[in-house]
């Protein structure tokens, strides 16, 4: 069965999920397409929409593969097959993937259109595997997994949009020439995880 | 193009064409295990050994993959090898692995392992690829070894767990940089990586 959490403990997993444990800027997931694709907020929106939906599914899925057929003693006692863990995740989200796009062409095109160059990227995106992986390490049940799935991407997909918008103020700026580009968006991401750090004492 | 050579093929990645510093890859986990050396290491070890023998699996099946699902068979392969890694990670080095946690995971996802299998190893026979995989590994450990060293000495003053620089908790003069065991500390260290090896070579500026 399902047990809901009460809305108090869901608000707060919520929360937490999106700021005090950001993805992005807290435990550096993603950053490869997080560097890549944050020089303009448009493909920035565009493709942290993509990861609030293939977090929201591919977590609370993951989930479900955890809890009836690899937990250990879930299929039958003594049997532990979570070693597969890895490669079963990594198998469901490119499968996701593959579904939500072939979804979005039959029955959204004008979305596909927006989000379709993104999909591919994201099966490599380490923030989707890594909220999996977080998902089983927490032991969260079905209920819980959603709204972190949920949380999780939207926090990524803000840590995005706004890297995007500094980036694109920061053209104006006269950076020094060896740290143009990728060594001054290091530089900046660094004080934005600082900034961010401020929200970790909060207890909800 | 002329036939890669074999010592070009290895030390490239290393400082002319780092994976991390040129071609952005990768960088996902090289932030978050850095604070201390130790789990450094081994996560270096950890991707080198899988960065090379992926690359020399999928050379060797390269002419039997079809082009329209390459990318799965690469993933499988590297997840497996990925699985290999943890639960050997897991008997051997019970602490580090949980020092690690979800980042020995995340190699499979890391993308200099993928970037390889599909840029190189696709293309070029399995003892190149093998050479390649161990350069970029190499090259990825340098980028890490060196943030690790940083954090480690100046966030606690130690190497390696033995004290280096003896903080004043402990009676002694140093007072611990407590920004370094942060992470964001260890954006601002690559980032002057990065400022420093586009000093010294400026043709890897990338055009704004």
């Amino acid at each position: 069965m399902i047990e809901l959490p009460t809305l108090e403990a869901g608000l707060a997993l919520f929360v937490k999920s999106v700021f005090v444990e950001n993805l992005a800027l807290a435990f550096f997931l993603g950053m490869c397409t997080f560097l890549a694709v944050s020089k303009d907020v448009k493909s920035a929106i565009g493709l942290s929409m993509a990861v609030v939906v293939i977090q929201t599914i591919t977590i609370p899925v993951n989930n479900l593969l955890f809890q009836f057929v690899l937990k250990p003693n879930a299929i039958g006692t003594g049997i532990d097959l979570s070693f597969l863990g890895l490669i079963c995740y990594i198998g469901v989200i490119a499968a996701m993937v593959q579904i939500l796009e072939m979804f979005l062409d039959r029955y959204v095109p004008a979305l596909h259109a927006t989000l379709g160059i993104f999909l591919p990227l994201i099966t490599v995106n380490c923030a989707i595997l890594g909220g999996s992986l977080f998902m089983v390490e927490r032991d969260y049940n079905f209920a819980e997994s959603v709204i972190y799935g949920f949380g999780s991407g939207t926090g990524w997909g803000l840590a995005i949009c706004a890297l995007a918008g500094i980036r694109e103020k920061m053209k104006y700026s006269d950076v020094p020439a060896g740290l143009r580009g990728l060594g001054i968006t290091f530089v900046t991401v660094g004080l934005m995880a600082l900034a961010f750090m401020g929200f970790s004492g909060i207890q909800l | 193009m002329a036939e890669p050579k074999a010592k070009d093929v290895l030390f490239d990645p290393i400082v002319n064409r780092n994976p991390i510093a040129l071609l952005v890859l990768g960088i996902c986990s090289a932030l978050a295990v850095t604070t201390q050396l130790w789990p450094t290491i081994i996560m270096c070890l950890a991707v080198t050994a899988v960065v090379a023998c992926s690359n020399v699996a999928v050379s060797l099946i390269r002419n039997d993959i079809p082009a329209s699902i390459r990318i799965i068979c690469q993933m499988t392969i590297i997840a497996s090898l990925v699985i290999i890694v943890d639960q050997l990670l897991k008997a051997y080095a019970f602490t580090v692995s949980q020092q690690l946690s979800v980042f020995v995971g995340l190699i499979i996802t890391n993308c200099i392992v993928m970037g390889r299998a599909e840029g190189f190893a696709m293309k070029e026979g399995p003892k190149l690829s093998f050479l390649d995989g161990i350069g970029n590994g190499l090259g990825y450990s340098l980028i890490l070894v060196v943030c690790g060293v940083f954090r480690e000495l100046f966030g606690s003053g130690s190497l390696f767990g033995y004290t280096l620089l003896n903080p004043v908790k402990e009676g002694g003069w140093y007072v611990p940089n407590g920004m370094m065991l942060l992470p964001p500390s260890a954006f601002f260290i690559i980032g002057g990586t990065i400022w420093l090896i586009r000093s010294i070579r400026p043709e890897q500026i990338e055009a704004d």
